[in-house]
């Protein structure tokens, strides 16, 4: 079936703002579809709240809205737009219940709109419980059994049809508190009752227990023809209970045999045929370890993490696919671009091993719970392959960058480096060397990210495979395989470092370190071992089909041992663009925004550009983005052997944040030049002293500071500057570990904090001063400085600029602070050599222009001042890198007129995924994503934005406000505000009091840990809009706070932590009287 | 202990013995299946071949006897990048290792099978030796190398005696009586019409198309087999007889071949064949395409057929070779691909449905 000729312009819709659970995967998703739709000649209206993608370039699409995902902003979008058609397949769900909820509403019939793709009702049947159940039972596919009951009777009945154990999970209750697994009838009863009790609606599911069975997955692809095709499956080697987000993935599947294998794919083709999926598609299946049984757990009908995953892991282009299918193709008629010749009817073959490791936040979220559960977690992940699983295995643990380089804990070292030879080391989290086999046994039974490190331990402490498989039900094979690692741990740790034990050694991808550790040489020795005997890296290509065809895309992994097939290219210049691995707090998706647009700069100047880097949910690892892709950790030994190879004529480190910057050193010693600004100078701005001086001869000031390494240091420091004091570690990402000190407890907490990890730089104390955070990104070439904006904080100072909501243009500065600020730009970057490109953020405290950080790379708020300015600034810095000035390219040097719109970029968290974890903001990061408001006025954006980020008030015109004693009468302004707009306010004692002694209404409310009914029973109650809550310093009545903030997260109450964010929202809902938003088309803003 | 793969090109790989420590001098062919190894190795199709697995994790679900399409494991030799130490299924009796030991396959671990893969896709399937003579004389080999051929292997996997498998289950139609030509059949073609209710005799390959006409069944079913088609020049002549009659005919595979080979067409050997599970080959009546399950260095040259005698059935989509036939007022299907599956997707095994309505039309 040839294009469906009436589809000319297609709305897609992305999936927002990036929270645990929908990442950076949809933008490669959505980026890589439409560019699939605009090769066909189809007009792209895109519609995505987050300004940090890839997909809302103007490059990607024809018209490009980065408006809020609504109901209501849609429809005028389409009203605006006329698109014929939508496809709602690659937003995630996000975007696939907005696609639902417009055409069950009727408003897309109404328009003559349809729905490509996939129909309602296909989305419908996946998507619904029962109707997914029905379909199920109809086609004979076995669901997991459940009932809901509202009685211990019904309960016990119930279970008996389906035999024990059963999960018992109570609605309503928070983070499914009340609920468990019961084993027999007492147990039922005992649990059943509670739950029915704890449940608002005295209602429990009682389920068919699957927790353990291996959990399996298909992506299928279908096409309007009725063929269909399975991509890759994956095996998840922590059984089904952990998320499959959350768990280590495997694929293809290792420990399933044809049989079962083809069970499965016969069952996935046929669930995707009987819900009449045109696209791709997800089925999860959980599998009994012991029999042909499997249920299926469920399925998404539409491309999803784990396609993005699959896509990476067999070179097989689901979202382009998908794209093409909607537009009525057949796969048979779609080119696999991968080979050039073959079709995209075939299921890609591997001869490799892929292995996935999430990338949990628990590195910032210290207080947060690390157990993983049925809810995802994890920010990111890193994928790696190898042609056997140990090696995989190895390499996707030293791409975590976790402060980890293998299983193997950096306190088992050879006897020759004794001084620390064999003592557990307490401080890091990933060694179980101290814990004898009752505390391993116990050990092995939480289930959290660290248990594979948990099993490696019991391995070594000669708990058998029996034992340690009957507490994870990780399969035995699994198991050996880590037994491998540690045998060959031991081995180097014993035995003489033979040629072939390093060979063995190095084909189960040790890296040099390791190994020197392990057997007391040193990482120079074991390299000059290696190259003398000819062990090196090998690469080899993913090409989808084992070889069996010619491939002409040169996607590349190293394994050793084996033949290199390295395609050596053209006499081109080349250029190696280091990005940014897994998406992590602090480290998002903007770094590869800014990896991709440097790639595609240096292709348009005629270089070969060479991208290294390991995240499978990017749009830099698509197979066409760099003339050449390497799937690899990137550690100095991993891209040494890249290097080794292409020998590049540079390499470029500012676009991928911290993982690039680190590698810099490394590169040089390789002999590798780096492009742009000079690695001196990288290190000038990160180390204390060099900075003082710079800033000293450039004439400007920062509040004082002291670098320590103790904690009496640092309160001698703090006592000298005077508290507050912000305490941190140099060279760290997103603020990790920032704090704001008010007494010398807190000190000592912090830089304890700070120290369970070994600092090689000393930790800054500095004065904090309360200020307006002004921010500023800038190109540089050496001579001239471009300043798309500058950036202004809503928050005031000691909010990470991360968790700010940023404004541009600045709002509140006067035309003399802004020429302060201009000028102190240009001398850093002067100063500094900048070449390319550079961030900085200031305080402006009584009047005075303080510099508080300097980075000398990237930012976060790179791509979004690019798109509200209409200044493309990662490739004029690119162009700046390669030789060309700012004046050649066309732009007056310094400050850049204004933009004809206000943009406002807010954070978006993901605090109700991540149990435990305290909410409030602070100088660390804690926010995964963003979403911009942009409207001719500054209310409106901000309206927009907060709108954006799910803020979509009022609804039941309720409000709790309890703030610490300094904020009381700056919270009664706001208080009388919302009043103002008709809300209730309820308070706790203090707070009522100032309240309504300042004029404000409120209702006193009970405490948390006072009687019924209190704010517990307020905000349980769902009928409260909002919580503003700021949390007094240090730790006294720290806890009451919490709980109320945890309480709130999870039910889904809005929190607002800092009274300036709270000041914005009641300014932004004064604003909005129904009206109708403006619309702005992105890709119209004008680049002057 | 150490083992060599000698190439018929010169190329020689290192590895490690696996299975039997004996010499063997075979073609050199490559498998792209991921999963299902026990069905390669005892699919009778592989006599005279040893077998490389692309996928290089092999033996991680151990040996399960159940899955065996044959009483023995057929091909010449065994070549994988890892083999599993421990084989962890709830099914598994035993490792690959003993089975190979056991069983007197020869077979090398360790080598970079990808390396290998892309030999024989470069210069087309050769001969190879597996050695564990770390003296071996690479001249003196060669000379061994060029003068292998398969010969007719059919004659050596095929049964020896006629067998029945009777039908199993309950079936709403009456109970058709099949006959399979054993040409070196897997077992799951007689499992697969057994299951829909055929009582399934199956006949050595040297059976004369008397003897099966005789029995008067109600269907015949030509199996897959090993090696090059037109050496099988005795059984063409008895296709020939089973063509002039009226029984409907569903033929795999090397059946597929001799049927066009009777019916005068003509196959040429390709250049590195088609074995795997994923060649995606297109129902030319319906336009669908299904994944299929293959196995074959031989091809049918449909420019060969006579257009009023056949037309093509099913066409591969990746090269346009042709992988099925139907023959004109015949009651005749033939596939170059692998409807049992065993190993390998199980798309395609709606044509054994439509043998058995061949099989109602004809008795209607």
């Amino acid at each position: 079936m040839p294009k469906n000729p009436h589809i000319k312009k297609v709305m897609v819709i992305g999936s927002g703002p990036i929270v645990i659970g929908q990442a950076a995967e949809f933008d490669y998703a959505g980026t890589q579809a439409c560019r699939s739709l605009k090769e066909e000649g189809v007009e792209v209206v895109l519609v995505n709240s987050n300004p940090a993608t890839i997909m809302t370039d103007k490059d990607i699409a024809d018209r490009v809205y980065i408006e809020p995902l609504t109901v209501n902003v849609l429809e005028q979008i389409i009203l605006k737009e006329k698109p014929d058609s939508i496809l709602p397949t690659l937003g995630g769900q996000a975007g696939l219940n907005l696609g639902m909820e417009l055409a069950e509403s009727g408003f897309l019939e109404e328009q003559g709109v349809r729905l490509i793709g996939t129909t309602a009702e296909t989305i419908f049947k996946a998507e619904d419980r029962e109707a997914f159940k029905e379909t199920m039972e109809k086609i004979g596919e076995p669901c997991a059994a459940s009932e809901v009951v509202n009685n211990v009777e019904d309960g016990i009945r119930f279970t008996n049809t389906i035999g024990y154990p059963v999960v018992l999970r109570p609605a309503y209750t928070l983070g499914g508190s009340g609920g468990g697994i019961a084993h027999n009838q007492e147990e039922l009863i005992d649990i059943l009752s509670n739950g029915l009790r704890l449940s608002r609606v005295g209602q429990v599911l009682v389920e068919r227990c699957i927790a353990g069975w291996k959990e399996v997955e298909y992506e299928v692809m279908r096409d309007g023809n009725g063929n269909c095709i399975t991509v890759c499956n994956m095996e998840n080697i922590d059984p089904v209970g952990v998320h499959t987000g959350d768990s280590i993935v495997v694929a293809p599947s290792q420990t399933l045999g044809d049989r079962e294998y083809q069970m499965l794919r016969s069952s996935a083709l046929n669930i995707i045929s009987e819900l009449n999926i045109t696209g791709g598609c997800n089925v999860q299946y959980a599998l009994k370890p012991d029999s042909f049984e499997y249920c299926v757990i469920e399925v998404n009908p539409r491309v999803s993490r784990s396609s993005a995953l699959a896509s990476k892991a067999t070179g097989y282009p689901i979202a382009k696919v998908a794209a093409k299918i909607a537009l009525g193709y057949t796969l048979d008629e779609i080119k696999n671009a991968v080979t050039g010749k073959t079709f995209a009817s075939f299921e890609p073959m591997l001869d490799y091993c892929v292995v996935k490791i999430p990338r949990l936040p628990f590195d910032k979220f210290i207080q947060a719970k690390r157990t993983l559960t049925t809810q995802m977690k994890a920010t990111g992940e890193v994928m790696s392959i190898c042609t056997n699983f140990e090696g995989a295995l190895m390499k996707a643990l030293r791409s975590l960058e976790q402060h980890v380089d293998s299983l193997i804990p950096k306190s088992i070292t050879h006897k020759n480096n004794q001084h620390t030879a064999h003592t557990a080391d307490n401080k890091d989290v990933y060694d179980f060397t101290g814990l004898d086999e009752e505390e391993l046994l116990e050990a092995l039974a939480r289930v959290d990210d660290r248990r594979i490190f948990v099993i490696a331990e019991a391995v070594r402490k000669g708990i058998s495979y029996e034992t340690i498989h009957e507490i994870t039900r990780i399969d035995f094979w699994f198991i050996d395989k880590i037994a491998i690692l540690v045998e060959m741990e031991q081995r180097l740790l014993t035995e003489p470092l033979t040629v072939e034990l390093l060979r063995e050694a190095k084909r189960l991808e040790f890296p040099d370190i390791v190994i020197a550790r392990l057997s007391g040489k040193t990482e120079d020795e074991v390299k000059k071992l290696r190259y003398v005997n000819q062990i090196t890296a090998a690469f080899k290509m993913v090409d989808t089909c084992a070889a069996e065809f010619e491939a002409t895309t040169p996607y590349y992994y190293s394994c050793f041992g084996s033949v290199d097939e390295m395609v050596k290219t053209q006499p081109k210049k080349k250029v190696l663009v280091l990005g940014s691995g897994p998406i992590r707090i602090g480290q998002g998706i903007e770094f590869d925004f800014c990896s991709v647009h440097c790639t595609w700069a240096f292709a348009k100047e005629g270089y070969e550009t060479i991208i290294i880097n390991n995240n499978p949910e990017t749009v830099s690892t698509d197979f066409d983005i760099a003339d050449k892709l390497y799937f690899e950790p990137l550690t100095p030994e991993d891209v040494e052997n890249i290097v080794n190879l292409e020998k590049p004529d540079g390499a470029v480190v500012q676009f991928g944040g911290q993982t690039a910057i680190k590698l810099t050193e490394s590169l040089m010693k390789m002999g590798v030049p780096i492009l742009g600004t000079s690695a001196e100078n990288v290190d000038a701005a990160e180390d204390r002293e060099l900075f003082d001086q710079i800033l000293e001869e450039c004439c400007i000031p920062r509040p004082a500071g002291r670098t320590v390494f103790t904690a009496e240091e640092a309160k001698a420091a703090a006592a000298e500057l005077g508290y507050p004091v912000l305490v941190r570690p140099s060279y760290v990402l997103g603020g990790q570990g920032m704090q704001i000190a008010i007494s010398d407890e807190d000190i000592d907490e912090f830089i304890g904090i700070i120290n369970r990890i070994a600092q090689e730089h000393p930790i800054l104390v500095d004065k904090y001063l309360v200020g307006k955070e002004i921010e500023v990104d800038a190109v540089c070439d050496g001579e001239d400085i471009l300043i798309p904006g500058i950036m202004e904080h809503v928050e005031r100072a000691g909010v990470h600029s991360g968790d700010s909501i940023s404004v541009y243009p600045a709002q509140s500065i006067s035309e003399k602070i802004q020429k302060v600020i201009v000028e102190y730009t240009r001398r850093l970057a002067k100063a500094l050599h900048v070449v390319g490109l550079i961030n900085i953020q200031f305080i402006v405290c009584d009047g005075e222009v303080y510099v508080i950080e300097v980075n000398p790379r990237s930012s976060r708020t790179v791509p979004y001042i690019s798109k509200v300015t209409g200044i493309p600034i990662v490739q004029l810095a690119t162009k700046v890198i390669i030789g060309e000035t700012i004046q050649g390219m066309g732009y007056t040097p310094g400050l850049q007129p204004q933009a004809d719109y206000i943009a406002v970029k807010m954070p978006v968290f993901s605090f109700e995924k991540l149990r435990g974890a305290d909410i409030s903001l602070g100088p660390e990061m804690k926010s995964t994503g963003e979403v911009l408001g942009i409207a001719k006025t500054f209310d409106e954006a901000l309206y927009k934005a907060f709108l954006g980020a799910g803020i979509d008030l009022p609804k039941h015109k309720q409000m709790i406000i309890t703030v610490k004693d300094a904020d009381k009468l700056e919270a009664v302004e706001i208080g009388r505000r919302f009043q103002a707009l008709g809300y209730k306010i309820y308070a706790t004692r203090s707070t009522a009091r100032i309240l309504n002694e300042n004029g404000v209404k409120a209702v006193k409310t009970n405490k948390i840990e006072e009687e019924s009914p209190n704010l517990l029973d307020l905000i349980l109650g769902h009928r409260i809009d909002l919580v503003i809550d700021t949390p007094s310093q240090g730790k006294t009545r720290s806890h009451d706070g919490f709980l109320i903030r945890r309480n709130a997260i999870e039910t889904g109450v809005n929190v607002l932590t800092s009274l300036d964010t709270a000041n914005a929202l009641v300014s932004s809902l004064e604003h909005v009287k129904e009206q109708k938003l403006s619309l702005i088309d992105i890709a119209t803003v004008k680049n002057v | 202990m150490k083992a060599f793969l000698i190439l018929e090109d010169g190329n020689v790989f290192t590895g490690t013995s696996i299975g039997a420590a004996k010499e063997v001098i075979s073609e050199i062919v490559f498998n792209t299946s991921m999963t299902g190894y026990l069905e390669v190795l005892t699919d009778p199709s592989y006599a005279g071949q040893a077998v490389a697995m692309t996928y290089p994790l092999i033996g991680n679900y151990g040996i399960c006897y159940e899955d065996m399409e044959s009483v023995r494991p057929w091909c010449s030799g065994f070549i994988v990048r890892e083999l599993s130490r421990l084989p962890s299924n709830f099914r598994s009796e035993e490792t690959i290792q003993h089975f190979l030991e056991k069983n007197g396959i020869p077979g090398i671990a360790g080598i970079d099978t990808r390396a290998l893969t892309k030999i024989l896709r470069e210069k087309g399937t050769m001969n190879g030796m597996i050695t564990t003579n770390e003296n071996y004389n690479l001249d003196d080999s060669m000379v061994r190398l060029k003068g292998y051929t398969t010969g007719n292997v059919v004659e050596k996997v095929t049964c020896r005696e006629k067998s029945v498998l009777p039908a199993q289950g309950k079936t709403a139609g009456a109970v058709r009586r099949v006959a399979l030509l054993d040409l070196g059949a897997k077992k799951n073609i007689a499992r697969s019409l057994s299951k829909r209710g055929c009582e399934v005799t199956i006949y050595p390959a040297g059976t004369s198309a008397q003897e099966i006409l005789e029995a008067e069944p109600d269907g015949i079913m030509l199996s897959n087999g090993p090696g090059d088609p037109k050496a099988c020049t005795s059984i063409i002549e008895e296709l020939k007889q089973l063509y002039r009659t009226d029984v409907p005919i569903f033929a795999i595979c090397l059946g597929h071949q001799l049927m066009a080979l009777a019916m005068g067409g003509d196959t040429h050997k390709m250049k590195y064949g088609h074995r795997g599970g994923n060649h995606p080959v297109k129902d030319l009546e319906t336009g669908r395409v299904y994944i299929s399950s293959q196995n074959h260095g031989y091809v049918v040259d449909m420019k060969t057929m006579d257009a009023s005698v056949a037309e093509p059935g099913f066409v591969n989509v990746n090269d346009g070779t042709i992988e099925g036939i139907r023959y004109k007022n015949k009651n005749i299907l033939t596939v170059q691909f692998h409807p049992e599956a065993c190993p390998g997707p199980q798309d395609s095994e709606f044509l054994f449905d439509k043998f058995l309505k061949m099989m109602e039309v004809s008795h209607a």
